[in-house]
């Protein structure tokens, strides 16, 4: 039961920072059509800022401040110089492109940094463990990250609903030609969408810059499950994106846990370790596969 | 008709054919200056290049004239060359396959394993093409890429056959008349498959079904109107494809006598479509043109500097940006469109 509860909130700490990256990128398909695939760089970038900042002042505080400012620099940049000139063009043009801005971002940071990955502290003060359920502490630090996680979720919300910037976004992921045609800076707007989705995935690298290994190719991984989450949420999906992200960190936390062992008593424990793990490593594929069976254009569809 | 225009004599000497004919008569030779300059490093490279060729080429089939922009084709690929690795594998161990009934052996047989390849590859295609054409434009490149990614976490979780570190193979495949450690035979072995497999595509393009499918990309809802069933064409074109890219692998699996789970990576993805995009997109010969440059780039860039990618990836992005129909557009212009 206690291994439940630690396992449903590493769950929900996976799905917060899922969501920090889908909210960007369901955000720019949805407002600008763009599939961008360099934005696991963004998440990248964030991370190794995180780590050069907190390295270099010893105050990880900075260098969250570092994460933000170095992402959001190169997002408003990539988005000046190279991802607006894609923005009408067809998928797989998009998808080519930030492939070879993968490629770049990935080879630059091996240039600054070196192959070697880095590894940021967990700071003091959330170095402990909290015992919010008596009998079983909890890290701090990944309560701290659910936290902040909430936050932005709430923020978002908040922002896109009730802000005049974000009736401006919702207006363009509805019909961005009549927008423009009323009079709003569309270029500017879509920068700054893109700005603060690069933010969002600066802020998630170096949220999990203390609890995984900083490296070149750290933002792949995470990319391609947020793909799933905003596949499962509905692409272009604020709501969606949440949903789908916090249903994909569960899924994928509970059966690394509990999936191994529950087929244990069915199968017996040799044949059960492969193909338990075999089965946890492929069951948010699954669920994808199932809920797109079910509704072809996910849970949320953005009209 | 389309076949009556090629061989009609007006329309021989295009420069679309004479792109062919280059292509064509230096791959038939190259053999020839291989065993001159006694540089048989030339046929292991161009080998591979073929192969890659093959593969880009089936990933053209669904990308080019479809209209599906699979960004999952590493996955069949790789499904072939795991064939192959599996089956020679158990002739290593002297092991039956443990996961079939009854005691079946593995083989090295090349006439057992390659079919197979493609018929295991194609298989994994209809599968995952009958769920992935359920949806379209931006969810279907994003369903192909995370079906490619399960199988890739898969085979990385599959202990029995290497997990990551990759299985290796007892030796090359055994084919009646060919000796496939011979540098030369090897190498004809690829330029047949892509050949037979490049004819057997542009029959079928020439036929009514490649009407049909050029129709789906460009208007499915037309094509059903029409009495189409889109469904079923555009499936049959996604499983040719995963055959041929499943071959490729077969015979990727045979030039390095080693599988891993890389095979089914989603750069290799990228780089397959990468391929596609820069020897001309629709077309059959550019596909071909695109694989032999790219790698030839990375060959030469590599001698440069370990950080080539720093330089391919704005090359990419150059090549998106400003060439519409890539190498074989460069060449000969509009007559290059054929999607």
């Amino acid at each position: 039961m206690l291994l439940f509860l630690e396992q449903l909130l590493n769950g929900l700490q996976l799905g917060f920072m899922l969501f920090l990256m889908a909210a960007g990128l369901t955000l720019v398909f949805g407002i600008m059509g763009l599939i961008n695939l360099a934005h696991g760089s963004l998440y990248m970038i964030g991370a190794y800022g995180a780590a050069a900042v907190t390295q270099a002042t010893g105050s990880f505080t900075l260098g969250i401040i570092g994460a933000l400012i170095s992402a959001a620099v190169a997002g408003v940049l990539l988005e000046l110089i190279v991802l607006r000139r894609l923005y009408n063009r067809d998928h797989l043009d998009q998808v080519l492109a930030t492939f070879g801005l993968i490629l770049f971002f990935n080879e630059l940071t091996k240039i600054l940094f070196g192959p070697q990955p880095l590894y940021l502290n967990v700071p003091d003060l959330l170095n402990g463990s909290v015992e919010i359920i008596p009998g079983a502490p909890y890290p701090s630090y990944r309560l701290a990250v659910i936290g902040v996680g909430m936050l932005v979720a709430v923020s978002l919300f908040l922002l896109i609903s009730r802000s005049r910037i974000g009736m401006l976004i919702r207006a363009g992921a509805s019909n961005r030609e009549m927008v423009g045609a009323l009079g709003v800076n569309i270029a500017l707007l879509y920068t700054l969408v893109f700005g603060l989705g690069a933010m969002l995935a600066g802020l998630s690298g170096a949220l999990v810059g203390p609890l995984l290994s900083v490296e070149v190719g750290m933002g792949e991984n995470v990319l391609i499950i947020t793909f799933v989450v905003i596949v499962i949420g509905g692409i272009g999906s604020i709501k969606g994106a949440l949903v789908g992200a916090l249903l994909v960190g569960l899924v994928d936390t509970m059966g690394r846990a509990f999936l191994p062992g529950t087929l244990a008593l069915i199968l017996g424990p040799e044949a059960a370790s492969s193909v338990g793990a075999s089965l946890a490593s492929i069951a948010i594929y699954l669920l994808m596969a199932l809920i797109l069976i079910w509704r072809p254009a996910g849970l949320f569809p953005a009209q | 008709m389309i076949m009556k225009q090629f061989f009609s004599t007006r329309n021989l000497l295009t420069r679309k054919n004479l792109v062919l004919f280059l292509l064509a008569l230096t791959l038939l030779s190259l053999p020839l200056i291989a065993s001159i300059n006694d540089d048989s490093y030339l046929l292991i490279m161009v080998s591979r290049m073929l192969i890659f060729a093959l593969a880009a080429l089936s990933l053209d089939l669904v990308i080019g004239y479809g209209g599906m922009v699979s960004f999952g084709h590493a996955a069949y690929l790789g499904v072939g060359a795991y064939t192959v690795g599996i089956l020679s594998a158990h002739v290593m161990e002297g092991s039956s396959i443990g996961f079939l009934p009854g005691n079946l052996p593995g083989t090295e047989s090349g006439l057992i394993s390659l079919p197979l390849a493609m018929l295991l590859a194609g298989l994994v295609a209809l599968v995952f093409g009958a769920l992935s054409l359920r949806t379209r434009g931006i969810h279907f490149i994003m369903i192909t890429l995370a079906f490619a990614q399960m199988l890739y976490y898969l085979f990385i979780s599959l202990y029995r056959y290497g997990g990551e570190d990759g299985l290796s193979m007892n030796g090359r495949n055994l084919l009646p008349g060919l000796d496939l450690y011979n540098d030369t035979h090897f190498y004809w072995l690829c330029l047949g498959c892509l050949t037979g497999y490049g004819l057997l595509v542009y029959k079928f393009l020439g036929a009514r079904f490649g009407q049909v499918i050029r129709g789906c990309k460009q208007n499915p809802e037309k094509m059903q109107a029409l009495g189409f069933a889109t469904y079923r064409y555009q499936l049959v074109a996604f499983v040719i494809s995963g055959m041929g890219a499943g071959l490729a692998g077969a015979l990727l699996a045979n030039h390095s006598e080693f599988v891993s789970p890389d095979l089914m990576s989603w750069h290799l993805s990228g780089e397959l479509m990468v391929m596609v995009i820069l020897g001309g997109l629709g077309t059959l010969i550019g596909p071909i043109l695109g694989a032999i440059s790219y790698l030839l780039m990375e060959e030469v860039l590599a001698g440069y500097t370990e950080h080539w990618q720093i330089i391919l990836g704005p090359l990419l992005i150059l090549v998106v940006l400003f060439s519409r129909k890539g190498i074989l557009g460069a060449l000969v212009g509009k007559a290059a469109d054929d999607g």
